[in-house]
């Protein structure tokens, strides 16, 4: 399972990278693998304003839907419209081309609460 | 009870190799207190000669359709069905199949419900087609909610000209979401125009349209298709009967948006109104697809690369999606659906066409003919299908006394619009079945008993 | 080896059907009818023969798989065997060539057995009044849920919630959104069964109705019915039972006595009427008295000794159904009560109870059994110990086509890994069962031994694995 560093983590296997104020984040690979065949992904508008664990989207695979919960509070200021025509680019590349929105983050203190690399990884051994 | 195969002995040993005594003892999960203890007040077991002749003796207080010369038809409507149909729904792979879970077992009803779809659409101008809804009737109550969730607006437009039975199921179903229904009234046999001007605002989540509509006539649907052109997200939703559209312009040509109806008279029996089943349409949106109740199904390929078929888009169903999904629906009416495929690639591209065609032209016959009768009126005049609205205008005697007459000379003259509505008269329904001689008959008839 | 599609098989100008010549005058359509409705080009229906359409839809045919052919264990869906005498009674021409509006005097015979089926589908569920006109079990459940939202309403309460169980069937919480419902999933205890405290937590005065399936979707009888029941009903609740299991109980238990205020069956599943590739069904509904007056209209009645429609329902919930539902179904379920008789009915589910037991028992060491409770006509195992191996339970399934059998219902209920939902009915002999078991326990040796013959499966099939992301990532539903 791969789980990138430097990079936040949350219990709804979401991952956020932030630079500079804004936040991209996706869904993990253990998120992906457990879905399987992403077959639809839902995407907000620019613009739209999100409290911190709001949901924001929905993905779909096969046979599964799952909501999306954005990490961190903010302001939506892309999104990835590649998935609209290819969302299986979220599991082959979830880390990178599978990335879903970015954000413009409204409080980075919230970013105290979300989980690192090894937190991720033992929050998996656990779940496991 | 002939369908338990297991005899006494093999059932002993089973419940040896399971480690218990007697077969209550596998029910002991169930409280004492709350056990039945009686046996049912059901008679005793038939064999099938007993059963046969019970059910003889009791279907012989029928008077079926082939007692009478029948008119009937306001919502079910008997056509000729090829002879194949029957004999080969009855092919017990598809007869006695469940739904498609495992898709490699069941590749020939995916297929027929593929191609089910194809014809849906290609018979409605339609992009996408599901695999079929319970009937008519719920598939516009379907319709409706899905129109509500679509546009997130509430107003629906539910003019009197829709047949009575689907308004009221419409309604049920629309109740529950804060559906407001509103009427438009008739003028003569269509709807007011002027009226569902005044109704239609930026807030209306659709509009509903029955074409032909209750009483047998064309709605001016060009006139429609532009009063809805400002009204960005209006849905247009019409329910057509699918084999007027043998000969009527498809409503995908008017700019629908959502097409239902009841796909009986597509090979399928009148069975006293059931199983019949209802189809949904709509127009070629990612958006609109992903709010579509129902089954669909999809072609694929298997690893080899071969065709094949599975049910698709799963994800909005119930199973998956449970209290988010866009419908409860589960079973549907597939075998009710297959009838319809091999009805439509059966009857082709020109059947369909000389059944509409015949429908319409006979009723033309039958509508001029009793507009000569004095005190007799055709309500739509020269705008019908093959349904007709009729007036008797005879102070000496009543409609119900017509009707009781022309039952005794064996003809059911229509029906009798007072049971579904506020309007007198009767809905008179003729398809290609019936001959010059029928016509005639039923025109001398009537003549007669008005006569009296 | 694929058919082609039926459109494929045609020619232009050739012809499957027969008409008779058009006997009256002709006109031009066009020249009557309103601007622009006459249809310019006509629908790209197929041009093909009667023989072809005969041998494309048998050829589909043979690409298909019914309880005709071989064991069907599809676990909640009573997969039982569909007599043909049944077949018989429903093609009788003067039941079934009758019109939805044939005045109620020329159809009595329909009507008295359609009476006399409402009779006994009260007596088999101990509850006191009946609509037929439900089309499917989902139609039923949404039928039985909008009479509790009439129920409260009349009462001036206004009551929001719907609880169903993790392990209900989807159709429960679609149909709590459907009626309006907000619906509140509760847990399941360790040992399958509702879980009293998440149960209490949930009841409060907005609660209109608990929905429960019993036995639920493991097979397992909820033991604690009683008290599940009263928790309900002193909070002012009402009891739906989901009756897609009632094969389990027929002649041992009646979801009246325990209680419950609203029930609806499928006739599709516990009597026999078959189910034609996804539909139709039939689900009726039975209330309690109190809530009659709330059923879909019209609803049928007896006058001496005739039946006639009573549309006279002042508080009625509606309508559902253009006409009467599926009443085709109707007179099979009619015939299959009527050749089972009272006692029989009650064999049915002893057979049906057996022969799953038997299953289970022959099972339980091969495949884990993750809830150990006695279950009745139907029981879950999950694949979560071949799973270790790299083996799911979609490859089981597939596995078992390959031996020309059914699959169980997988993934299914929600709360098992791996669910392998099982139920084979009384209609399967010990041959039969044996075989099953047998095949399963294959399978079991081969993804020890052979894991990527399971893992690719199916092989025999006349399609191979179908490719279902590619399908709803660029869906192709029309040619």
């Amino acid at each position: 399972m791969n789980v990138p560093e430097g990079l936040y983590y949350t219990e709804d296997h979401e991952w956020l990278k932030v630079e500079n104020g804004v936040g991209t984040t996706g869904i993990t690979d253990f998120a992906q693998e457990e879905l399987g065949d992403i077959v639809f992904v839902e995407l907000p508008e620019v613009g739209d304003e999100f409290q911190q664990h709001d949901n924001f989207g929905v993905i779909e695979s096969v046979k599964a839907v799952s909501d999306l919960y954005l990490p961190v509070s903010g302001e939506i200021t892309e999104i990835n419209e590649k998935l609209l025509d290819q969302p299986e680019l979220v599991n082959d590349e979830p880390y990178q081309g599978g990335w879903i929105v970015k954000i413009k983050l409204s409080d980075e203190e919230e970013l105290d609460e979300l989980m690192d690399t090894e937190e991720y990884q033992e929050f998996l051994e656990e779940e496991a | 009870m002939k369908y338990i195969s297991n005899t006494p002995p093999e059932q002993k040993k089973m419940l040896q190799e399971i480690g218990v005594e007697e077969i209550s003892d596998l029910f002991q999960a169930i409280p004492e207190n709350i056990r039945f203890d009686r046996p049912f007040d059901i008679p005793e077991a038939l064999s099938e000669l007993e059963l046969m002749e019970l059910v003889q003796e009791k279907a012989a207080k029928n008077l079926d359709l082939s007692k009478f010369d029948s008119y009937l038809g306001a919502g079910s409507y008997v056509h000729y069905i090829p002879s194949i149909i029957d004999h080969l729904i009855l092919r017990s792979e598809f007869y006695t199949a469940y739904t498609p879970y495992q898709a490699e077992l069941s590749q020939g009803t995916l297929q027929a419900m593929y191609e089910y779809q194809s014809m849906i659409c290609e018979l409605t101008g339609m992009g996408i087609s599901n695999a079929s809804l319970l009937d008519g009737a719920s598939a516009l109550g379907e319709a409706v909610i899905m129109a509500r969730r679509h546009t997130r607006n509430s107003r629906v437009i539910l003019p009197k000209t829709v047949h009575p039975a689907y308004r009221n199921v419409a309604r049920t179903y629309g109740e529950p979401h804060g559906v407001e229904f509103l009427n438009v009234p008739l003028q003569g046999s269509q709807l007011n125009l002027d009226s569902l001007a005044e109704e239609l605002d930026d807030d209306t989540a659709a509009l509903v349209v029955q074409y032909p509509n209750f009483y047998g006539s064309l709605e001016e649907m060009e006139k429609i298709a532009e009063l809805l052109e400002n009204l960005k997200k209006t849905l247009l939703i019409v329910v057509a009967n699918p084999i007027a559209l043998g000969l009527l312009n498809p409503p995908g040509e008017f700019g629908a948006d959502i097409v239902v109806g009841e796909g009986q008279p597509l090979g399928n029996g009148v069975n006293y109104g059931g199983p019949n089943l209802g189809y949904m349409a709509i127009k070629d949106d990612r958006r609109m697809l992903r709010q579509l109740p129902g089954r669909l199904v999809g072609k694929t390929e298997d690893v080899e690369g071969e065709t094949g078929y599975v049910m698709t888009m799963q994800t909005r169903e119930q199973h998956i999606r449970r209290e988010k999904a866009t419908s409860n629906i589960c079973t549907n009416q597939a075998l009710n659906a297959l009838m319809a495929a091999i009805y439509l690639a059966t009857m082709g591209k020109k059947g369909i066409q000389e059944v509409a065609n015949q429908c319409y032209q006979k009723t033309r016959y039958l509508r001029a003919r009793l507009a000569e009768i004095e005190g007799v009126e055709v309500v739509n005049q020269d705008n019908h299908f093959n349904e007709f609205w009729l007036k008797i205008d005879r102070p000496e005697t009543s409609l119900e006394e017509v009707e009781q007459k022309m039952c005794e000379k064996d003809i059911l003259p229509g029906v009798n619009l007072a049971e579904m509505t506020d309007q007198k008269g009767l809905l008179v329904c003729v398809t290609e079945k019936k001959t010059r001689q029928d016509l005639d008959n039923y025109v001398r008839s009537l003549e007669v008993v008005l006569n009296d | 080896m694929t058919e082609p599609l039926i459109k494929e098989y045609g020619s232009p100008g050739r012809k499957g059907y027969s008409l008779p010549e058009l006997d009256v005058p002709e006109e031009n359509p066009g020249e009557r009818l309103p601007a622009g409705t006459v249809r310019k080009e006509a629908a790209e229906l197929p041009e093909v023969s009667e023989v072809d359409a005969v041998r494309h839809f048998t050829s589909l045919s043979n690409m298909n798989y019914g309880v005709d052919s071989g064991i069907y264990p599809l676990g909640s869906c009573t997969m039982k065997y569909n007599p043909k005498i049944n077949e018989d009674v429903a093609r009788i021409p003067n039941l079934a060539n009758i019109h939805p509006h044939q005045k109620e005097k020329y159809v009595q015979g329909s009507l008295e057995i359609l009476y006399k089926l409402k009779q006994y589908l009260a007596e088999i569920s101990g509850m006191d009044e009946v609509s037929l006109q439900p089309a499917s079990g989902a139609h039923g459940e949404y039928v039985g849920l909008m009479i509790i939202r009439k129920y409260f309403e009349k009462r001036g309460e206004e009551r929001t919630k719907v609880i169903v169980p993790d392990s209900a069937h989807g159709t429960n919480p679609a149909s709590g959104t459907m009626a309006g419902f907000d619906v509140v999933e509760i847990e399941s205890n360790e040992r399958g069964m509702v879980d009293l405290d998440s149960l209490r937590e949930a009841v409060d005065d907005d609660v209109a109705a608990l929905m429960l399936t019993n036995p639920n979707t493991l097979g397992i009888f909820e033991k604690d019915i009683c008290e599940i029941q009263q928790m309900i009903h002193e909070a002012g609740g009402l009891l739906y039972y989901d009756g897609a299991n009632m094969n389990a109980v027929l002649g041992y238990a009646r979801p009246g006595d325990m209680e419950f205020d609203v029930i609806h069956y499928n006739l599709h599943k516990t009597f026999s009427t078959p189910h034609g590739g996804g539909g139709p069904g039939s689900g009726p509904v039975a209330v309690k008295e109190r809530l009659a007056p709330y059923l879909p209209v019209p609803v049928l009645k007896k006058n001496g000794s005739e039946y006639y429609w009573d549309y006279d329902r002042p508080d009625t919930m509606g309508k559902v159904h253009a006409f009467h539902g599926n009443y085709g179904v109707m007179l099979r379920a009619y015939a299959y009560i009527r050749t089972a008789g009272g006692e029989g009915l009650k064999e049915i589910t002893e057979n049906a109870v057996l022969n799953a037991n038997y299953m289970k028992h022959k099972l339980k060491d091969t495949y884990e059994l993750p809830f150990a409770s006695d279950s009745l006509h139907e029981f879950v195992l999950s694949g979560s110990r071949q799973k270790k191996d790299g083996i799911t339970t979609v490859n089981i399934a597939k596995r078992l086509l390959d031996y020309e059998q059914y699959a169980p219902t997988i993934y299914f209920p929600l709360i098992v890994k791996e669910a392998m939902m099982v139920e084979p009915t009384e209609t399967e002999n010990l041959r039969s069962l044996d075989r099953f078991i047998e095949t399963m326990k294959i399978i079991s040796r081969e993804i020890e031994e052979e894991p990527e013959l399971v893992e690719n499966a199916p092989h025999n099939t006349v399609v191979r694995r179908l490719d279902e992301a590619k399908a709803a990532r660029n869906p192709d539903l029309r040619w």
